[in-house]
């Protein structure tokens, strides 16, 4: 699997760390509220399809990603820079 | 037909013209009283002990697939009860002995070996880690002896004590772990809940689930409707898809963990190793295949195969381990998908919809759960009250913030 990086271009898998589903990226406010904070640290729609999801680009521009990708055939979709990851996109 | 010594002996003179098919192929029937959606290990024990341990009868098992076909035989077959925290201790503990009886219980033969599992530790700290974790065990009633290097040479002389970077200065022995022929004890419970009078019923897919007035009414699947006063969702690694049909969603996210086995080999690793600094645990099968897996690819993923990477990883801990497995040659490779829950530990309760039952998040731990799976399981969806042994695996403990974080990783899918 090779992810191209919207800043360093394409890279082997191994440079990037997984986080998690993009909901990741969304954390709930101070006084959202149990409820909130429950689905946003647990509860996954886990699609066998299309999934977003976050990636760090660990081992290259350590930049936050916004990862597009099928999950039962590993294809990738789009990669973008995550909200707040800054930079200029090559 | 009960199978024995004799039986065989006098079959085998015979030419084998006298065994009958260990389960029937029913048609399913219009309703039942509990439909278990999965027929995988969990949901075959289910059936078995519902019918032995509380008497009922009319129940199906629903499987899409065929008996043995899903994680069920896709595992590396490892039993152990060597666990830390309350909820999973006893829960193990009586998984274990419940494995110990396994075989004359279901009169089947399931190769169950208590060859004894052995985890190495590296490090002045990791003993006491594992000491630790050793008097836990102890202390739950199960097994656990710590043995310094030359307690472990004895045992396993090949391994390479010296390594550079992970030097083995001994480990823990829990002699009652060791293996059991996977798909024989899905088949052995499928016979058993089969003579029992369980219909299981292979190439049914369940494509919805009936809800009204927040109760669970029965199924919709490939091969029609099927009413039912209960319902149990057993199907670890698609539990998120199947949930979803009854408007759930839950703390899971599923992953890929591979497993290897090589070329039929002479006898040469009489034990269950694990080198958990190393991500790497192997043993042989009694075909003489070095069964041997590491851990998670680390993105969610539904392909029942892996990435290299992780091929290239645990092959380079096995090296680093034991050199002598160097020249055998991998046979096959493969993926299994994984219910990831945020605390590494599994589900065993009601949900919110009245009738619906969760059986869900065995990460990479369910093999060796079958039997305390399906006894407590089967408890639950009977009385409508939780084992006691079960009591902690509870849906709403990340919400409430009770976990059982084994691993002590926190609240990330894929870090358990």
């Amino acid at each position: 699997m090779r992810i191209t990086c919207p800043f360093c271009g394409p890279r082997d898998r191994r440079e990037f760390t997984y986080l998690g589903a993009d909901v990741w990226a969304e954390a709930p406010g101070p006084g959202a509220g149990l409820d909130a904070l429950d689905a946003w640290l647990h509860l996954r729609d886990n699609p066998t399809g299309e999934g977003r999801e976050l990636w760090q680009h660990e081992g290259g521009c350590r930049a936050w990603l916004i990862v597009t990708r099928n999950m039962t055939t590993h294809e990738i979709l789009s990669v973008d820079p995550a909200p707040g990851a800054g930079g200029k996109v090559a | 037909m009960r199978y024995s010594g004799l039986k065989v002996l006098a079959e085998g003179l015979r030419g084998n013209r006298g065994w009958t098919q260990a389960w029937r192929e029913p048609e399913p029937r219009k309703e039942y009283d509990i439909v278990l959606i999965g027929g995988g290990g969990h949901g075959l024990s289910t059936a078995y002990y519902l019918a032995r341990n509380h008497g009922l009868r009319n129940i199906a098992v629903l499987e899409k697939g065929w008996i043995g076909g899903g994680n069920v035989g896709r595992n590396t077959t490892i039993v152990r009860s060597n666990y830390f925290l309350p909820g999973n201790q006893e829960f193990y503990g009586l998984s274990l002995r419940l494995w110990e009886g396994l075989e004359a219980d279901l009169n089947y033969n399931v190769m169950f070996s208590q060859r004894g599992l052995l985890n190495l530790f590296h490090s002045d700290g990791q003993r006491d880690a594992f000491a630790r974790r050793g008097n836990a065990m102890v202390n739950a009633g199960d097994d656990g002896v710590l043995l310094d290097r030359e307690g472990v040479r004895r045992l396993v002389p090949y391994l390479d004590f010296d390594n550079a970077r992970f030097p083995i200065h001994g480990g823990l022995l829990h002699a009652r772990g060791g293996t059991a022929r996977h798909d024989a004890v899905a088949w052995g419970y499928a016979r058993g809940a089969d003579s029992r009078g369980v219909d299981i019923v292979q190439n049914c897919e369940v494509t919805g689930i009936r809800v009204e007035n927040g109760a669970v009414r029965g199924v919709e699947t490939t091969r029609g409707a099927i009413a039912a006063r209960k319902v149990g969702i057993v199907v670890a690694g698609r539990s998120s898809q199947v949930a979803a049909m009854a408007g759930l969603r839950l703390p899971i996210e599923s992953h890929v963990l591979q497993a290897f086995v090589t070329e039929g080999l002479k006898p040469v690793i009489n034990h269950v190793i694990a080198f958990g600094m190393g991500h790497f645990y192997i043993s042989q099968s009694d075909k003489g295949g070095l069964v041997f897996g590491g851990d998670l690819d680390f993105h969610a993923s539904y392909a029942q195969r892996g990435n290299l990477p992780m091929a290239e990883h645990v092959m380079e801990a096995g090296m680093t381990l034991m050199p002598m497995i160097g020249r055998a040659r991998v046979l096959r490779s493969w993926g299994g998908i994984m219910d990831m829950s945020p605390d590494g530990s599994p589900i065993i309760d009601r949900t919110p919809i009245d009738g619906l039952y969760l059986n869900a998040g065995w990460c990479y731990g369910g093999f060796k759960a079958v039997p305390a799976s399906g006894w407590c399981f089967a408890h639950l969806l009977a009385t409508d009250q939780p084992h006691e042994a079960a009591a902690r695996y509870r849906l709403d403990r990340f919400r409430e913030g009770r976990l059982i974080d084994e691993e002590g990783t926190g609240s990330q899918h894929n870090l358990h």
